[in-house]
């Protein structure tokens, strides 16, 4: 298991070193930088421009310098925790990120647990009851909630929310507890606020899950080891709890793989419409701006964050599944 | 040595098993006919092909099946609501019309009132003229299948904040809709295809750098670098640049999944023996994956690539309701829904939401029809 774990650790470097390059290629695109379009902004505006300073942010990123210098000042100092700067906030990456980050985990993490407590029981039941009526109308429900866009659905359920439950439209808690620290009617704010955003994250991915789940567990079902237990007697609802449903389980975890990118890009389109304070918003501020540092920080914590997923999809897995444990082991 | 019997009578190879009219017909059928009688019983594909086939029909010919052009503007009509379409007026048949609308503004809140004027009936015109078009981009003609009467309105979906018609605009933004899903298919296929048949026929190092490569990509939260990647696109570009521009960065994401069909197939089927036996003859790598491995799984292929079109229709409108995709004047789904980007139109003008109508239609409709082209496509069903 040991050897496992490193062998998952040691194999998630090249992927991180290729997706910071493949970041910072894609911010690097635009012709010029922020400080050349910042200059001309301000001088457009009759404003003086402070040359120590553009000059300073000049050296310190080494904008003047080649790209692959470029890269690997921002590289190194990412390992150091040095995030970079953002120009547009005038302040480091990592002050402005700080809190947002958190909440962009927070909404993910309830998104994941969200989706897995509605497919779940009813993936089970649209593969034991296959082509039944409730297998049909949970099916068409799931593909709704699929074809539906995310930010049109957010916006049609903030409306409601705000109609019917006076909950204040945007944001993640009332306007009284921001910048507040946590008590418990800012946590209640919170929850007031979060499952409107879970549901319409929820929604794409939780109809994925059930297909991938259904189809799943048909196939266990039809497996020869089922057919010798019915005709042993085993009672049909013991059966699918013993056997078919622990298979379907590991595929459950190993699903979260391709959950997270999905579960963070519904995230962040919501998070734009609903003007969540997470770090949807301000990506695309960043993206439009051309504040480079900001925007590749969030574009490596987002990849980060799925690569970190699927290492712990994978070790769960491998706890839970010895055939994947000690796969390596007979390989040997 | 005795000497072998060897019958003199003919040799028919059916008469011990004759196959019957209907296995006959099954067993010399080709793979596609196959593909189309299982199509078939699908119901739900054939339905929803014949829905897209509709939809698709209705885009080529916007010009003529909408009332006004794209660009027309009612500026005495603006945000005005949908109208209603009447076949009676007071019990008696008047075939179909619309009632005039009223404007006045609320002085109170400023917002504009349109209310339905009873006495004023206005008859809608069938096979008119109306709005100047050009068909196709080729023929000049002022011909529409239904125009409102004359110095009338007809608003089907009522009209946004330049009194522009709804219903107008959604069909002609299904011309750009359904076809970004389409040449994005186009593209992403051959790459899918190309590194895809790569990876998989020569194995090795290729294929282990290819396979990382699309984890990576796999592992990426999709929108973030759709994001990313559309505002690199220059502001300058023209519109046309900015639709390819588009569409190129959502197939570029998109590739991945046929790329790993193709691959594992390729993996299996380069072990065969004709595949052996077509390199022994001196076959070219290209040749060989064209000719001999790919039309093996071709429908496969396609069925599954029918799969990725709604998530690039999705993808389009997510990023031009953003702000990051197509601008105006290029005018799809996705653009007519960034109107529609503020609490205050799901408030006071819902029917600027009108366009995701079409896009779940067309999404199910995609979904259903990949979904019944694979169980038609896999052999073993």
């Amino acid at each position: 298991m040991l050897s496992y774990i490193v062998k998952r650790l040691l194999l998630m470097i090249p992927t991180l070193l290729v997706i910071s390059i493949l970041v910072f290629v894609i911010i690097q695109l635009p012709p010029g930088d922020y400080l050349e379009s910042h200059i001309a902004e301000l001088q457009s505006q009759g404003e003086s421009v402070d040359q120590d300073k553009i000059k300073f942010l000049r050296q310190e990123y080494g904008l003047d310098k080649p790209f692959h210098e470029q890269y690997f000042i921002w590289a190194i100092g990412m390992l150091h925790g040095d995030f970079g700067y953002s120009f547009e906030y005038d302040l480091p990456v990592r002050e402005v990120v700080g809190n947002r980050m958190f909440l962009t985990i927070m909404i993910s993490v309830v998104t994941i647990i969200f989706t897995w407590v509605i497919a779940f029981p009813i993936g089970i039941y649209s593969a034991t009851h296959q082509y039944s009526w409730g297998d049909y109308g949970l099916s068409f429900l799931g593909f709704i909630g699929l074809a539906t866009p995310n930010f049109l659905l957010a916006l049609v359920m903030l409306y409601l929310a705000n109609v019917y439950f006076g909950t204040s439209i945007g944001g993640l808690m009332a306007p009284q507890y921001i910048d507040q620290p946590w008590s418990w009617g800012k946590l209640q704010s919170v929850l007031e606020h979060l499952w409107i955003p879970v549901i319409v994250i929820g929604t794409s991915g939780t109809a994925g899950m059930i297909r991938r789940l259904r189809a799943n567990l048909l196939d266990e079902l039809q497996k020869q080891y089922v057919t010798t237990a019915r005709a042993k007697g085993m009672k049909e609802n013991k059966l699918v709890r013993k056997y078919p449903l622990r298979m379907a389980l590991n595929f459950f975890i190993a699903d979260i793989g391709s959950l997270l990118p999905s579960v963070i890009s519904g995230a962040e389109i919501t998070a734009i419409v609903l003007s969540l304070p997470t770090t949807g918003p301000m990506l695309l501020t960043a993206l439009q701006s051309q504040d480079m540092y900001l925007a590749g920080s969030f574009l490596m914590f987002l990849a980060m964050l799925t690569v970190i997923g699927v290492l712990v999809s994978d070790l769960l897995l491998a706890a839970i599944d010895p055939r994947i444990r000690l796969q390596g082991e007979i390989a040997k | 040595m005795s000497q072998h019997f060897v019958s003199d009578k003919p040799f028919d190879p059916h008469s011990i098993e004759n196959l019957t009219a209907a296995q006959e017909r099954y067993y010399f059928a080709s793979q596609w006919q196959l593909m189309w009688w299982k199509l078939k019983r699908h119901r739900l594909a054939i339905v929803s092909s014949i829905v897209l086939f509709f939809i698709y029909f209705g885009a080529l010919f916007c010009g003529f099946l909408t009332p006004y052009n794209l660009h027309t503007r009612n500026i005495d009509f603006i945000y005005a609501p949908p109208q209603r379409i009447h076949f009676f007026n007071e019990s008696e048949f008047v075939g179909p019309f619309v009632y005039g609308l009223e404007y006045q503004l609320n002085m109170e809140n400023l917002k504009r009132e349109y209310q339905s004027n009873t006495n004023d009936i206005q008859k809608l015109r069938f096979f008119c003229s109306g709005d100047k078009y050009k068909f196709w981009g080729l023929i000049s003609t002022d011909k529409h299948f239904v125009c409102p009467a004359e110095g009338g309105q007809f608003f089907l979906l009522g009209t946004d904040r330049l009194g522009r018609d709804m219903y107008s605009r959604i069909f002609y933004g299904a011309r750009i809709s359904l076809t970004i899903g389409l040449v994005g298919i186009i593209v992403s296929f051959t790459l899918g295809i190309v590194i895809g048949g790569i990876a998989g026929y020569y194995g090795g190092i290729i294929d282990n750098v290819v396979q990382r490569m699309i984890e990576i990509l796999r592992s990426f939260p999709e929108l973030p670098l759709w994001m990313a990647l559309s505002a690199v696109l220059p502001v300058t570009w023209s519109p046309l640049s900015v639709f390819f521009g588009i569409t190129i960065i959502l197939a570029m994401l998109d590739w991945t999944s046929l790329a790993r069909a193709v691959r594992s197939k390729l993996l299996a089927l380069r072990e065969e023996d004709y595949c052996t036996a077509a390199q022994l003859m001196g076959a070219k790598p290209k040749r060989i994956i064209g000719k001999h491995l790919l039309p093996g799984f071709m429908s496969h292929l396609i069925a599954s690539a029918s799969l990725s079109i709604p998530g690039m229709i999705l993808g389009e409108t997510a990023l031009s309701f953003l702000g990051l995709g197509l601008r105006p004047p290029i005018t799809s789904w996705g653009v007519l829904l960034n109107e529609a980007q503020n609490i205050n139109v799901v408030a006071l003008y819902p029917w600027l939401m009108l366009p995701v109508i079409p896009v779940i239609i067309v999404i199910l409709g995609f979904n259903f029809l990949g979904d019944g082209l694979r169980d038609a496509a896999d052999p073993y069903k």
